[in-house]
């Protein structure tokens, strides 16, 4: 979304203005309302940015950052050499990344190609309306509820399973590691599906209709048409939205997976970002917590760049 | 020719059933897809409000079978409960009104197209989008401006949304520019421009934000715990959820066990949540139906219309 309206945002015609003592005085009500926010930024968006320095020294409170001793590249040398741990928990991020990515985009162009079928307006209306709930619901409700249905002891999935004589008693799903992706995959769709279809929806609504008629004339049923027109008609927006969340894949793992977790399961749910707060924020290690930090940022910048101009190669949509 | 007629009539005769087929299976998976969604809704609705002890029978589905109000009973009175209720109201409604005030502000400002400063400043913000410092340099920041155990941590750290602000100043950049120069030829300055004649024009776009900001709001936890885990009396209503659920979870597999908490009333930490997560999730569920519609104007607001 963001990058969607960025790049609208941008083409806004420039009006030249060149920068002069004279613009300047004429300008100052705007300069000085303008200041508070420059101000503001720089203190919460950079100045954390300068605490990256961390990561290079074996940093502790006591000695702030000009007393505190410079380590080099010791702690990253920490994180990737012979740390099995830490391996494990890109492994972890990535995949739960990649899983999320890719059913919440099938899952999303899925419904929305369904719902645009539906020719009556009150009950595509009711549908959307209850699709888009979940999306307004807290992670922590999503997970209580999560853990209600997939209970042990009378959760309906469990009950259904048991029923259609698919398991011979109920089982606990979150015991079971190679699950744990996979829930934690459906619940973004159970989520977010709704919600992400929106734009979706409201690009297929921009497809001319005389399209659909001059398939009709030819012969093309409804779902040749969702098929070779609906669906290349969205081509463009699925594209952007892809490389948008493509830089996205390692920032998808905090709330579900800490919510979660337990410690049956906790080799696969550890995600990079829970992997700083338990050896940022609990043990102080703010150095090793910062130089994870570093490396998640870098990864998701290259990731971006690089999907860009995979894009660009390819003729398609880009960001930028 | 003929041959081509006859295969196109033919075509023609089979599509009724064809499309009379294809309309089913897509009501049907419609029909799937909105029993997934509110099935798990309704039913903790229905254990919240069916007698402790007997949904550890298990069977609860829709219907309470045994009605009781002892879950809610219990909730709200509940200190801890109560506490977080009071701070979470106050934190979406202080948390609202502020960031939308300053982020409209900043974005009115960025929207001048005269505005010498306007480009360097927005690229300022939407950088913000890309990098930011992470978890532990932001947190010792924090630590040492004094937000730890303190109100301010929920409202003054996300006052300007750089996403919020692209928003509002792509709806502000399509109000006509003859409004601003007639107001200022009758000598009213760059403030009163805004409150008097921007902010009335944007209301259809500050309803979308700000609803966008009072969810956010009402739903966030992560920062209670990571700095006001200490302080009981700036706990929100979704950290005491949470503490919940991680009590629950450690428990699961053994409803027997559930931990009985109340003095005179049974109740288990199973249905106490079931009432939580209902009382919780009431002022998004109500208002929602009517929201709604702002909602995805948000979304679509410069998003989609090219």
């Amino acid at each position: 979304m963001a990058g969607i309206k960025r790049v609208k945002a941008e083409r806004v015609k420039d009006v030249k203005v060149k920068i002069t003592l004279k613009e300047i005085i004429k300008q100052k009500e705007l300069i000085v309302l303008s200041l508070p926010f420059v101000l503001y930024v720089i203190l919460f968006n950079y100045v954390p940015l300068a605490g990256w320095i961390m990561a290079f020294q074996q940093y502790k409170p006591k000695d702030g950052f000009w007393g505190s001793k410079f380590v080099g590249m010791d702690k990253f040398k920490f994180l990737f050499v012979n740390n099995a741990d830490f391996i494990r928990v890109i492994r972890n991020t990535l995949a739960m990344g990649i899983i999320n990515l890719v059913l919440s985009f099938v899952f999303a162009i899925g419904f929305a190609l369904i719902l645009n079928e539906v020719v009556h307006k009150g009950p595509k209306k009711l549908v959307q309306t209850v699709s888009y709930l979940p999306h307004f619901l807290s992670w922590i409700i999503v997970c209580g509820i999560l853990q209600d249905v997939l209970s042990i002891d009378g959760g309906i999935i469990n009950e259904i399973l048991v029923k259609l004589h698919i398991l011979d008693a109920p089982v606990n799903f979150f015991a079971f590691k190679g699950l744990f992706w996979w829930i934690v995959g459906f619940a973004h769709v159970w989520k977010e599906t709704g919600w992400n279809s929106i734009i979706y929806l409201a690009a297929i609504t921009a497809i001319n209709p005389d399209l659909y008629e001059a398939a009709s004339i030819d012969g093309a049923g409804r779902l040749r048409k969702m098929w070779n027109i609906t669906l290349p008609g969205i081509k463009p927006t699925i594209f952007i939205l892809l490389l948008m969340n493509i830089g996205n894949v390692l920032n998808s793992g905090f709330e579900i997976q800490y919510l979660l977790t337990n410690g049956l399961v906790q080799s696969v749910s550890q995600t990079i970002d829970i992997y700083v707060l338990k050896y940022g924020i609990s043990q102080m290690d703010y150095s090793l917590g910062t130089a994870a930090g570093i490396f998640k940022s870098v990864v998701s910048i290259i990731l971006i760049f690089l999907a860009n101009s995979a894009a660009k190669r390819a003729g398609e949509e880009r960001l930028f | 020719m003929r041959a081509t007629n006859r295969s196109h009539i033919k075509i023609h005769k089979k599509f009724d059933l064809k499309n009379f087929i294809y309309s089913f299976v897509i009501g049907l998976v419609l029909t799937a897809f909105i029993i997934v969604t509110l099935y798990p809704i309704l039913n903790t609705l229905a254990v919240s409000f069916n007698d402790a002890l007997d949904a550890l029978r298990g069977g609860i589905y829709l219907w309470p079978r045994k009605w009781s109000l002892n879950n809610y009973y219990t909730v709200l009175h509940k200190e801890s409960m109560m506490t977080g209720l009071s701070i979470s109201v106050l934190r979406t409604v202080v948390g609202t009104i502020l960031q939308l005030f300053v982020t409209a502000l900043i974005a009115f400002v960025l929207s001048r197209k005269k505005f010498v400063f306007a480009k360097p400043i927005s690229i300022l913000y939407v950088l913000t989008m890309y990098v930011n410092g992470g978890l532990i340099p932001t947190f010792l920041l924090f630590k040492s401006l004094g937000f730890m155990n303190s109100f301010w941590v929920y409202v003054i750290p996300g006052m300007v949304s750089a996403f919020n602000m692209l928003v509002i100043r792509t709806y502000m950049n399509g109000l006509p520019d003859s409004l601003e120069e007639s107001a200022m030829m009758d000598g009213a300055g760059y403030f009163k421009v805004f409150t008097r004649i921007i902010v009335p024009l944007c209301k259809p776009v500050f309803a979308t934000i700000a609803l966008f900001i009072a969810v956010g709001q009402w739903n966030s936890w992560f920062d209670t715990m990571l700095y006001n885990r200490m302080a009981d009396s700036l706990t929100t209503l979704q950290y005491e959820l949470m503490k919940l659920l991680s009590s629950v979870s450690q428990l699961s597999g053994d409803a027997n066990t559930a931990a009985l908490t109340g003095s005179s009333s049974q109740v288990t930490t199973k249905s106490v949540r079931a009432a939580a997560t209902i009382l919780t999730s009431l002022p998004i569920v109500v208002l929602y139906p009517f929201l709604q519609r702002y909602f995805v104007t948000g979304l679509t607001i410069g998003g989609v219309k090219e």
